[in-house]
């Protein structure tokens, strides 16, 4: 009875927790420059340098301040994030992209990290239950006297731990 | 002197040769009991002080190389191309490293000083070091035949001798590139010798995991130099380059973190083996991998695969590298076919939920994270081969698939040291975590009170949310790790009856390694709030009159002056920049433009006032040419100041993993209390890894 009064706090306190975030979170912020700044981080300088274009600062350099004032212009224009991406390809080539697109072959690099990632997870969880399994019915739990029992009881009062380091 | 240094090299490439092939035969010898003119022990002895001679000889090769640096000797084309009359000292001694030819002969004198004190300490186990030291002559000769026939440092220049030479370049003069690439290059070229264990062990059938022991100072130390590299690498580009960030995502960076990270795995999942006598295969190869790793970072910067701010230029070294990398794999593969029922192991797991378990997942997320780095790096190539074309891969694509994938490791880093080994209760699971689960929800509420939130104008800020995980995920590993801290000083300040920080300093000479792991792990939760910073950086821009003002964040920047100066290496313009706050005058900063006179290359050197909470960062653009005025970009970017921060405390916690722990007797004399009756037979805790 009184654990299960325990576990009912428990779940009224998480529940406050996720609550009061979920609140947080609903309250947006504003900031009408986003839109530029993230575009300009979605394409490269096409001088060469190999900078994110919103971040290009090499002293001189001839296109980084072009492209930005394109970019300008194709927003004041009204134009989509899309279309402003589209035609900085059309004009300056796939790799003024900062990052592969999620369509044909580029979406292949997307996809084969996190391919990777769920393979490997699931087959690390099957190797451990795998062990685990081989573990248990291969080797005896060891006696348990009350010595042994005494002992352990000791390293939990003391360090305030399972006592398994 | 160039001839000098190239008979030099010619001798150790000699040198090495006849450690390879005399330490080989030996070994050979031993292993199968033929009857041979000489004894094998002693063609083994021979073969060992070839490889000690070979230190000597490449040391000659790299002094010879500085002597000419400083002695400006122009009929050297590398000295030509990487140095002037002009250049300081300092950086006249790091034109050694600031070229193809001169980076490689600093990777072999690296490996010459390592094998030098590997060689030396043979006594420790005879036979084992003589693999290792015969197999570590094989990474000499292949790196002593690029220096002395594909990329030699000391070939002569052709036609008239110019009067002075073409400079360094202008991006590495700067204090930290005096000791950045040595130290990149320490945490490479180290590798080579726990590769060179790993695989001589497996060879010889070595026997129990004494050599994962034996190794365990030496990965450590090179992991260190790694760090230290990287760390240095990424305040360079923060301190020089001038674009506000510190990391880029550049080829060059990814080269250095892949082995980095399979470095750190290998740190993690050794104990496995050492601890169970689990996971031998899986070490081998990661050992084995980072190695490759080294070998194919120096491959894909070098040769011209991929485009880097800071590659080399393409040159014929890259078909060496290939050859060499094909033949360690397959060395390797072949020895593992043949060996592989000696790395037999008992694997054997209570629960899914354990301290063992939490380790292959540590190992899981470290090598996904290499792979997408390495598919990243790699995916330029082979798009062009399948679609014809190019593609860029990015900041944006790494912040995207990376990002997740380090915050999931950061979470291991909190739960990893909370599992006991073998298996855990509820109970245990439920008291363990219950401070971490709070910090972790305070953190999100208060974050989310200030104003870090994932929505910024409706829409989903993918920045302001993995900040919002990071800050939350960093403050409940800190209170997993903290706890843990003070449970054991609190039962080791109640044993003894000394305060909590007596009491925390025997708890950490007890058990270094592990209490060390856990000073690393506070340094990288720290690192992770630096890093969380940059979701909330600001930046202005403006041309500034006289006494004209800027405003960013807090600060007003007030231009009282700019001005032009030179010197016998370079021109500079700057200006002198009041900062306000609050209407106070607080301090002066003086962003500089530089040009060079031998190369006549730009350089920006920026201005940086750095305090716990942010940076302000102060970049001189240019100068308008109509004007004459200053450009000046300034950025105030939170938090940077913790990630240096940070890594002070990784390679202290490296430092304290690296000092030996308290004997027992030791620990038992340092844990007496002053009543001598009380410390007779008082038992000594001593907590495991």
């Amino acid at each position: 009875m009184k654990a299960s009064l325990h576990n009912r706090n428990w779940i009224k306190a998480t529940q406050a927790i996720l609550l009061a975030v979920a609140v947080c979170f609903s309250v947006g912020a504003s900031d009408s420059s986003a839109r530029y700044d993230r575009l300009n981080h979605q394409m490269m300088c096409s001088c060469g340098c190999g900078q994110v274009l919103g971040e290009c600062n090499h002293v001189g350099c001839p296109d980084s301040p072009v492209q930005l004032a394109e970019l300008r212009t194709a927003m004041n224009a009204g134009l989509s994030d899309k279309q402003i991406l589209d035609s900085f390809v059309a004009k300056y080539g796939a790799t003024v992209l900062a990052a592969p697109t999620t369509s044909g072959f580029d979406l292949v690099a997307w996809i084969a990290p996190f391919a990777v990632f769920l393979a490997a997870l699931l087959g690390t969880i099957l190797l451990v239950r795998h062990w685990s399994v081989g573990k248990k019915t291969q080797v005896p739990q060891p006696a348990s006297t009350p010595e042994m029992d005494a002992i352990r009881e000791r390293i939990r009062r003391e360090t305030g731990s399972e006592g398994s380091y | 002197m160039a001839t000098f240094g190239s008979l030099s090299l010619l001798i150790a490439l000699a040198l090495a040769a006849y450690n390879l092939f005399a330490g080989a035969v030996a070994l050979r010898l031993i292993a199968t009991g033929q009857p041979a003119p000489i004894a094998p022990e002693r063609l083994a002895d021979t073969a060992r002080r070839a490889g000690i001679a070979v230190f000597f000889a490449v040391t000659t090769a790299a002094f010879a190389l500085v002597w000419s640096v400083f002695n400006n000797d122009f009929t050297i084309t590398y000295i030509m191309e990487h140095s002037n009359r002009a250049l300081p000292a300092a950086y006249k001694f790091a034109a050694l490293w600031s070229g193809q030819e001169g980076s490689l002969l600093l990777w072999c004198w690296l490996l010459g000083t390592f094998g030098f004190v590997l060689r030396l300490r043979h006594k420790t186990d005879v036979k084992l070091y003589a693999y290792a030291g015969t197999i570590l002559a094989a990474v000499q000769v292949f790196f002593l035949a690029v220096v002395n026939f594909a990329a030699p440092p000391f070939s002569l220049l052709r036609g008239a001798i110019p009067e002075d030479g073409n400079g360094l370049n202008p991006l590495l003069q700067y204090p930290e590139m005096v000791i950045h690439p040595p130290m990149l290059y320490l945490g490479y070229v180290g590798f080579s010798v726990p590769f060179a264990f790993a695989l001589g062990a497996l060879m010889m059938r070595y026997p129990g995991e004494k050599w994962i022991r034996i190794t365990r100072v030496w990965t450590l130390v090179t992991w260190l130099f790694l760090t230290g590299g990287i760390f240095l690498g990424m305040h360079w580009a923060y301190a020089v380059l001038g674009w506000g960030g510190y990391w880029g995502w550049d080829p060059v960076e990814n080269a250095s973190f892949m082995p980095w990270l399979t470095g750190t795995a290998f740190l993690h999942s050794v104990m496995m083996q050492e601890k169970k006598g689990m996971m031998k295969s899986w070490n081998v190869w990661l050992i084995f991998s980072t190695f490759l790793l080294t070998l194919l970072g120096t491959l894909l910067t070098r040769a011209g695969l991929v485009s880097s701010v800071h590659a080399f230029a393409k040159s014929s070294i890259g078909t060496w590298f290939t050859v060499f990398m094909g033949i360690v794999l397959a060395v390797c593969i072949f020895t593992y076919i043949l060996q592989r029922n000696h790395l037999h192991a008992e694997h054997q797991l209570e629960s899914l939920v354990s301290r063992e378990s939490s380790f292959l997942f540590n190992n899981l997320v470290l090598l996904t994270a290499c792979f997408v780095i390495l598919w990243g790096t790699l995916f330029p190539i082979l798009s062009e081969y399948v679609q014809g074309s190019k593609v860029t891969v990015g900041a944006p694509f790494y912040n995207s698939v990376a990002v997740p994938i380090g915050l999931f490791l950061l979470f291991l880093t909190g739960v990893g040291p909370l599992l006991p080994w073998r298996a855990t209760s509820l109970k245990a699971i439920r008291r363990n975590f219950v401070l971490p689960s709070i910090a972790l929800f305070a953190t999100v509420i208060v974050c989310l009170a200030v104003g870090v939130r994932p929505w910024k104008d409706g829409a989903f800020d993918a920045g302001n949310f993995y900040a919002l995980v990071g800050f939350a995920l960093s403050a409940s590993v800190f209170t997993a790790i903290s706890s843990e801290f003070l449970r054991g000083a609190a039962v080791i300040a109640k044993q003894t009856h000394r305060n909590l920080a007596a009491a925390t300093y025997l708890l950490i000479r007890r058990n270094t390694r592990r209490y060390g792991g856990y000073i690393i792990h506070i340094g990288v939760v720290i690192v992770v709030v630096g890093l969380c910073g940059s979701a909330f950086n600001r930046n202005t821009e403006k041309e500034l009159a006289l006494h004209d003002s800027m405003s960013v964040g807090p600060y007003t920047l007030e231009c009282v002056g700019f001005t032009q100066d030179s010197n016998a290496n370079y021109n500079s313009d700057y200006a002198l920049l009041d900062v306000y706050r609050g209407g106070k005058k607080q301090f002066q900063m003086a962003p500089e433009k530089r040009v060079y006179l031998a190369s006549q290359q730009p350089q920006t050197m920026v201005a940086i006032h750095s305090v716990p909470s942010w940076d302000l960062y102060v970049v001189f653009e240019g100068t308008n040419p109509d004007s004459g005025q200053p450009i000046i970009k300034a950025f105030l970017n939170p938090l940077v100041s913790w990630i240096w921060a940070g890594v002070v405390l990784i390679v202290l916690g490296t430092f304290v993993a690296l000092v030996p722990s308290l004997t027992p007797a030791a620990a038992a004399v340092k844990t007496a209390v002053p009543s001598p009756a009380q410390s007779v037979g008082t038992p000594v805790l001593k907590g495991g890894d």
